[in-house]
Parts: structure tokens; sequence; C-alpha cells
């Protein structure tokens, strides 16, 4: 038999690519009935169907729905500016928690309420924009290597390989210290993560396309001489969708994290622009003597990955009927 | 069999010059003038930075470095000296090691919590032990190492510290041997965790309803035999390679961990060289990390072979 | 010292005029999610020392349900047995605790399957697996076991067999690995064997050289044979009588001889009407109309009524009880006499 790579490569260290073994490309249409684009079509509906009933899902979206809010108009949240230097004031560094400030003081002496509201703009820009540009490349060159196959297939599958061997967190430590200060630190998050991040969706779309590309359509429609270009946009595309959409939905929360990661390294999101990373860095030195300016990031950061992955969890479970 | 490894060798190569000349691409651009970084605040000596630049090959083109790099790496097992004229190798057998004891105690922890776990929720399937283990996956995976590390820290190390007086768990730095790896261990294993779980769950879950369980029951065996040996021997495949595969994840992905809790790694030494500029350095983590997992995936390949009957390799 | 299973099994022996093995108005029910399946409703069949009982059956019609009930191996949840007994040598099986049951299973009663290269463990090999019966159920050391193991696949015929214990079930063919089943099957000598579809999954020729070798395991040790089958040819070779099964229950049962001679229940007519006849080439091969029932929702009465050509008004309304035509016969249709006469 031939090479039997498990599956198990190394991914961003918060969404390590188990999230893809789970998920598997949908159920090959019945043969014979209108399988063209009733398949995909009935999939999605019965999985709206079935995600509507899960309490989960509705929370994560909920979750969502209210971070995007949040970022988009955070002034709604709070009367406080935290990019007016004159709402910090030193003499209250590290002050509990009061009517006021109702997470506290950090450090310099800012309102921690404020910084963290305003600090979910960072990471949902940041986790957004990271999945659109790893599923956008990963899609096409994974598209594109699983319907050539033969040597395009192996030079792509090989070059992926470097990405994969490369520590993620590592990688991106490297490219951001390398790049700082050139570019636009958010920019360049996107681009250190989004640099090593699509190798997994590449796989992902590899695997559903070869999947996809045997089936009976879409073997129909190749010996009815249908261009490549349009196999693979009406017919590889919807039947591989899925598994790529459950991925990018997981790894969105794992970007999410490891921005914050970068920052606490300070290779990320750079002060005095707000993030939730950095607000961690800052409060680690005190930490001990004062918990609470590091929970309070600490904890929106964990609510909005956990939102994030319980999104991806539910729509993967209700793609996948198997899987229950 | 030997063949096959000879094989998977070769076709790695390309994979590991791609890896390594990506980051030696990427550690040249970074900033700054390295043997200027050397002399600190003073000015260097025209002439003198001069000999060491020739020293260091800094004038030869890119690739040639490399090259004299790669080759002195592969050939000599050379992997330069720093330029405070240390030998890299030196400087990073120590903290390789504190980063493969961190990661080894991670992977003791993801064996022993997370196929416990998943088995016992693959008995209990459907009930409420299942659902609780399974929500509790959902935790693990979304606490970002970042939070847990400090929350476990504080929590764990210093409360506990306070409430007992006894230092079970210390929250910094190498001294207390092997103890010293217990939190960080289990943080970085954090995420590991959950997944074997998950992966343990439905592994197991799925063997239990293959044809030949039902055979051994109807051989008479007991519930115990049936799946703690023919269960359990078939659904451990997939779970041993994960855990193979995950000793290069670990070992690369160390660095936040490290940082919390003070432990003298290579994620440490890397973000503290990349500061420094110390280019001979991060090449030479990085290489090896490479090399780590590249090993790591053809030993999994391998283990497939020893635990699966089915699979050759011709 | 291992017990062995005479130690729990309460009766041994005596076991007056009780058949070896008794089904008796057996009933399974499995609870899911779109509701009760009723699988079997009221089976029953007596195999005795030495004989071989065929039962027949469209595919869902139960047959294998009620082999897994007698195995005790049917997976509790979802299945229920809400009613019924399965005697064996007197001793109701259902009513033994767990431990009990686990040794009469495998020493005493024995299952084969249809798919040897599913039903076989691919990660041990061929030895490991039948010694596992030695060195599990008589404390055998391994290498005695593993000597027992070599003996029994050279019984069943297996060429070579000291060289191929140590090879795993994927690296036989089809055939070979059935016969590995069976030599796993019969290590412990059990005194009935339940064959499930045997030769299903294997080609022509090899079937024929499989029931062969039942046949004659069977005629050597005097084992019960309750052989599941679909194929009417194999049935009037090597049965001695025959139970149909419609929809969980048993629709006809009778020697061998007096079925071919002339059904009593419209279903068994129609099945052996459905078997291709060298006489008859060229005309159209008969089919059962209709659909099999919905296990879910049983028609009400004779559930074979929606598809039966001597439909009368009471099978709608009226469940046909198993109608006694002779002592060894019986039939579970209102009309069996009309179709007797047929
Ligand atoms: N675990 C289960 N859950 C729900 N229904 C089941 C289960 N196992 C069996 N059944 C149902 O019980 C009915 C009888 O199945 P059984 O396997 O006994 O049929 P059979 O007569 O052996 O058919 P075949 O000839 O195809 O083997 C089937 O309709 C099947 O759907
Ligand atoms: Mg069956």
């Amino acid at each position: 038999m031939s090479n039997p790579t498990p599956s198990v490569g190394p991914g961003l260290p918060e969404t390590q690519s188990l999230a893809t073994d789970t998920v598997t490309a949908p159920a090959p249409p019945q043969p014979g009935k209108k399988a063209k684009d009733a398949k995909p079509a009935s999939l999605w509906s019965d999985a709206w169907y079935d995600l509507r009933r899960r309490p989960m899902f509705i929370m994560s979206v909920i979750i969502i729905l209210i971070l995007l809010v949040m970022s988009a108009f955070p002034w709604l949240f709070t009367s406080i500016d935290p990019f007016d230097a004159r709402s910090c004031d030193l003499s209250t560094a590290r002050q509990a928690p009061s009517a006021g400030h109702i997470f506290g003081k950090d450090n310099l002496g800012c309102d921690v309420y404020a910084k963290v509201i305003y600090g979910a703009r960072n990471s949902i820009i940041i986790g957004v924009f990271t999945t659109l540009v790893t599923t956008f490349i990963g899609s096409l060159l994974g598209m594109i290597a699983g319907f050539r196959s033969g040597v395009v297939d192996a030079v792509s599958s090989r070059f992926t390989e470097i990405f994969f061997a490369i520590p993620p967190i590592l990688g991106a430590l490297l490219i951001g210290a390398t790049f700082r200060g050139r570019i636009n630190s958010i920019i360049l998050v996107i681009a250190a993560l989004g640099v090593l991040g699509w190798p997994m969706t590449f796989r992902i779309m590899r695997a559903a396309v070869i999947t996809a590309k045997n089936q009976d359509f879409v073997l129909a429609a190749r010996a009815l001489g249908a261009g490549a270009g349009r196999i693979m946009l009406r017919h590889l595309l919807p039947n591989s969708l899925a598994p790529v959409i459950v991925v990018a939905t997981i790894n969105l929360g794992g970007y999410i994290a490891a921005e914050a990661a970068l920052s606490f390294l300070s290779v990320g999101v750079q002060s005095p622009d707000i993030s939730w990373g950095l607000m961690i860095a800052d409060a680690r030195t005190r930490f001990l003597e004062a918990p609470l300016p590091l929970f309070f990031p600490a904890a929106f950061l964990s609510v909005t990955v956990l939102a994030f992955i319980m999104m991806g969890d539910a729509v993967r479970d209700a793609l996948d009927p198997k899987l229950r | 069999m030997g063949r096959y490894v000879i094989r998977r060798l070769i076709q790695a190569i390309p994979v590991l010059i791609g890896a390594t000349l990506l980051i030696f691409v990427i550690v040249f651009a970074l900033p700054g003038d390295p043997i200027a970084a050397l002399f600190g605040d003073k000015r260097p000596d025209p002439a003198v930075a001069e000999v060491l630049r020739e020293q260091y090959h800094l004038n030869d083109p890119l690739l040639l470095q490399y090259w004299y790099y790669i080759s002195g790496v592969f050939l000599r097992l050379d992997f330069g000296v720093t330029f405070a004229d240390v030998p890299v190798s030196e400087l990073l057998l120590g903290k390789f090691q504190v980063t493969l004891n961190l990661a080894l105690m991670a992977l003791v922890m993801e064996a022993i919590i997370g196929v416990g776990l998943g088995l016992w929720a693959a008995l209990r399937r459907g009930k409420a032990t299942d659902t609780a283990i399974l929500a509790s996956t959902l935790l693990l995976i979304s606490v970002p190492t970042l939070v847990s590390g400090f929350v476990l820290q504080l929590i764990l190390g210093v409360k506990l510290k306070q409430w007992t007086g006894a230092d079970i768990f210390p929250v910094a730095g190498t001294s207390a041997g092997w103890r010293a790896y217990l939190l960080p261990g289990f943080v970085l294993a954090g995420t590991s965790i959950a997944y074997l779980t998950r992966l343990t769950r439905t592994s197991l879950a799925e063997t239990l309803r293959a044809d030949y369980i039902r055979t051994a029951t109807a051989k008479g065996l007991s519930r115990r035999r049936v799946i703690g040996r023919h269960g359990l021997r078939n659904a451990l495949i997939p779970l041993v390679t994960y855990l193979g595969a995950d000793l290069g994840n670990l070992m690369g992905g160390a660095v936040i961990t490290e940082s919390i809790f003070n432990l003298p790694g290579i994620g440490n030494q890397l973000f503290n060289s990349v500061y420094l500029r110390e280019q001979p350095v991060v090449v030479g983590i990085v290489t090896v990390l490479v090399l780590i997992y590249i090993l790591a995936n053809l030993v999994v390949d391998l283990l497939y072979a020893v635990l699966d009957p089915r699979i050759r390799y011709e | 010292m291992k017990k062995t299973s005479a130690d729990v099994l309460p009766v041994e022996g005596g076991f007056g005029n009780e058949p070896l093995l008794a089904v008796d108005n057996l009933h399974v029910e499995f609870h899911t999610r779109q509701g009760t399946v009723r699988a079997v409703n009221g089976v029953s069949y007596t195999v005795s020392a030495g004989e071989t009982l065929a039962v027949l059956g469209e595919s869902g019609s139960g047959k294998s349900v009620t082999a897994q009930a007698i195995m005790g191996i049917l997976d509790v949840p979802p299945a229920v047995i809400p009613k019924g007994e399965i005697r064996f040598k007197g001793t109701d099986l259902l009513k033994l605790t767990e431990e009990a049951r686990t040794q009469v299973r495998g020493q005493r009663v024995a299952m084969i399957f249809q798919d040897a290269l599913s039903a076989l463990n691919p990660v041990f090999t061929v030895g490991w697996q039948i010694s596992e019966m030695f060195r599990v159920h008589r404390g055998m050391s391994k290498a005695d076991a593993m000597k027992k193991a070599v003996e029994l696949m050279d019984r069943v015929r297996i060429p070579a067999a000291r060289q191929r214990v140590n090879d795993y079930p994927h690296q036989f063919s089809g055939g070979m690995r059935q016969r590995i089943m069976i030599a796993m099957s019969i290590a412990l000598d059990p005194e009935v064997l339940i064959a499930d579809e045997p030769t299903t999954a294997l080609d022509v020729t090899v079937q024929a050289q499989i029931m062969e070798l039942l046949a004659e395991l069977q005629r050597e040790s005097q084992m019960g044979l309750i052989l599941i089958t679909h194929d009417l040819g194999v049935v009037a070779d090597v049965a001695d009588k025959i139970a149909v099964m419609y929809a969980g229950r048993i629709v006809e049962n009778a020697p061998v001889h007096d079925i071919y001679k002339g059904p009593a229940h419209p279903y068994t007519k129609g099945l052996l009407d459905s078997i291709p006849r060298v006489d008859l080439k060229g005309q159209d091969l008969y089919a059962i109309k209709g659909l099999p029932p919905n296990l879910l929702d049983l028609p009400t009465g004779c559930a074979f009524h929606p598809r039966c050509p001597y439909r009368q008004d009471n099978c709608v309304t009226d469940h046909p009880p198993l109608h006694e035509i002779s002592g060894t016969r019986g039939s579970a249709c209102h009309y069996w006499r009309e179709v007797l006469d047929d």
C-alpha cells in the first residue's frame, strides 16, 4: 500500500489540524436523482434546519453578533475613549473595579473596560481577514492541485509541506520581527498568519476536490465537454465547500488567539493601538498583585475564540450527520 | 521497509531545503546590522567590522551564504557560531533539553488525560458523562495558552501555595526538576488534550461498531476483554500516530508557555535572538525544528505499519 | 482454575423431551429515533442435536436479529427483548446472568458470520484469534493453544496451516477466511452452531466447498446447525427442516421435503416460485409483488396481506396463528388448505 500519511499536521497552535480530520466532504450525491445542484442545496438547507435548533449555534451567533457591533460601534458600550490620553490617570493605577470603572484600572491608570471594548475591533478584523486570505489562497491552490493532479499536484503538495514544517507561531514571530515598523502592524499580522495558515485549507480543499471529481455527475460533465473553469466553479466548488467552511470558522477563532499571542510577544498589534494580547502583556508585570487587568482581556479573548469554535463545531455536526 | 525509509528521506530533502531557505531569507531581511549590534553602543572600527563581515560570509550573496550554512549543518553537524563566538550547537543544547522536557511532559499528559477522557466518553456515549467531557474539550480548545497559562499560574501555582503552604506546582524556572514542568506541561498540552479526547472518543466508538467486535463478543469473551483487547488495539492506531506527530507541534508551539513560566527553552531563546539579531541562532533553531517535524512524520508512518498489519511499504 | 461452562449452566443433560435449542415466542424491538422497530414478533423454532434447521426469508425479516438474540450479542440498547424464551437444554438463556451467558456464548453455542473479512480482527494473526478461545476459555498456555489452532486449521482444510497461523486475515482468500471463521467457531466443540449466510460473500464454487465442510463437521460432532440463507438450492441439500420468516414471524415451518412438495403459506409459495427452474426456461420469473413491510408500522392482521394473492377480508383484521398441519409442520395462514391444494 502506498503512503498512509495520517492527516495530522501542525496548524496554528490553537487550531491544530484535527479539526480537519473530523470533517469529511459531503456524501456523494445519489446517482440518478437530479444530483447536479440539488445535493449541495439540500445539504445546506438540511444543515440550516438543523443549526437553528442547536443551542450552541444560537449562543455562538449571539456572541459573535455582539462582538461585531462592539467592533463597529465601540462607543455604544462605553463613553470613555481609551485613545484619549486624558482618560488615563497614573495615580489610579490598578484601582479595583468601581461604579465608574467596572473592570478597574490598568498599570497606567487607564479604564480596563473601555480598552477591552475597543480591543474587540482588531481581534475581529485580524481574525476575519486572515481567514479570508487563507481560505482564498488555500482553496484556489487546493482546487487547482486536486483538479489537475499529476505534476502540478505533486509540486504544490510538496510546496505546502514546506509551510507545514515551519512551526507557525515561531514563523509568524520571525516575519513579525522582520517587517515590524515597515508596514502597518495589523496588515503585518494578517500577512504573517496568512502565509503560514493557508496550507491547511489547501489540504482540505484538495482532498475534497479529489473526492468530488470522481463522482458521476462530474465525470458526466467532463464527458460532455464542459471546460475546466466551469467544472471547478459549477461542480467542484459547491461540493467541496462544506469542509472548507467548517475549518474556516474554527480557524477564525484560532487566528484571533494567534493575534493575541503575537501581540503578547510584541510582534503583533503595536501600542498605542489596542489589542487584548497587548493588554495581557502589559498587565503581566504586576499580574500577581493585580490579576484583574489581565483577567478581563483574557476572558474576552477566550469567549471570542470559544464562540467561533462553537460555531464551527455546530456547523460541522450539522453538515456531517454521521458524526452524531 | 528500508527502501521506503530512504525514499521518504529523499522526498523530505526539498521540504527541508525549502523551509530552511525560507527562514534564512526572512532572517537575512531582519532589520539592522548584526555587526553593529555586536558592538552595542560603541561604533565599531570599520576595519574590524570588515574582517568580521568576511569571517561570517556577510558580504557574499544570500544563496552562497545559505550554502555555507546548510552544508556545514549536514556535512559537519556544524551550526555555526554566534557573533559572540559561542558555537550555536552548544548554546542550543540546553535550551532544546528544556523544551524537549516540556514537550514530553505535555505529551505524557496528553496521552494519559486525553486518551483516558476519550475512552470514558466513548463508553458512556450519549450519556451525561459524555456530554460533559465533550463540553470540556470545547473549553480546552477555546481557552488560549496565553489565558490558561496565567490563570493556572495564579490559581494552582500562587494561590494554592498560599493556602496550603506547599509548593506543589512551581510557577517559574526549572530549578524544581520535573515538577517544574507539571503546570507548563499541562498548559502546553491543553488543546492537544482536547483533540486527543475527541479523537479517542470517535476512534473507539467507531471501532466498537465494527463487525470483529461482534465476533469477539460471540466468542464468549468478557466485555472487558472485548473492549480492552480487540477494540482498543484497533482504536489505538490513529491515537499513537497523532501523538507521534504532535511532539513536533508541541516543541514548535512552546514559546508562549515558556514565556509565561520563565522556562529557558528554544522558544524563549528564539524570541531573544530575534531581538539581538543573532541570525545563526535563529536559523539553527528553526532548522532543528523542521528536522524534528520531518523525522516525527516519518516515525509516525513507520509506526502505522507496525500497528496495522494491513499496511506494507514496498 | 478457570470455570467451565458446566459450572455455571444449571441443567446439564437430562432435559427430557426438550430439543437442544428452542426459541419460543421471541420478540425483539429496537427503540430508535424514528420509533420502535419490531424486528422479531413471536418467533419459535427448535433444533436438535445433529439436525440442520434452515431459516429462510427476505432481507429484513429478522433472521439475523433472532440469531443475535440467541447468541446474546444484540446491542442493548437499542434492542429490547420484551417477551419470549430461548431455552438451551431446557434452561432459558434470557434468564441467566451476564456471566453465565458469557460461558454459553462461543463455548456451547457458537456463530459464524457472513463477511469473514470484517468479522475477523485485522490486527491479530489468525492463529492468535483461534487460539484465544483456548487461552481464555480453557486456560491453555500460548504454545499449546497455538498447536490447537494449527490442528483446527488443518481440520477445516486450510493448506499449509502450520506456515499460515501467523498470517493476518487480509492475507487469505475469501473462502479461506470463512474457513478460519469456522475453525474459530468450532474450537470448543459447541453443541449449537449458527451460520448466518456463511457463503453469501463467496463465489459459487467456494460456496459449495464451505457448505460441504459445514455438513461434514456437523456429521462428525452432531452439532445442531441453524443455517440462515437465501439459497434455496443449498437448503434442499443440507437442511432437515425449514423455517420461513416474514416480518419477524415464522410463517411456515416444515420438514424440508414437505415444503418442496407443496408449500402451505402464500409467502413460501412465492419464494419457491421465484427460483429459476430449468424446466420452465423462457417463462417470466415470478416475483412477489409489493414492498417488504415497514417494521415501524406493521400491517394489521396478517403482515403479508398487502402482498397476498389469497387475501380475504379477515386477513386484514385477524392475525393468523401458526396452524398445526401435522406434528412437524405449521403454517400461519388462514387459508393454508387452499395454498396447499394449489
Ligand atoms: N440496531 C438496529 N437498530 C434498528 N433496527 C435494526 C437494528 N438491527 C436490525 N434492525 C432491523 O431489524 C430488521 C431485521 O433485521 P435482520 O438483520 O434480522 O434481517 P435479516 O432477515 O437478517 O436480513 P438479511 O437477509 O438482509 O440479512 C431490519 O429491518 C433491520 O432494519
Ligand atoms: Mg441477516
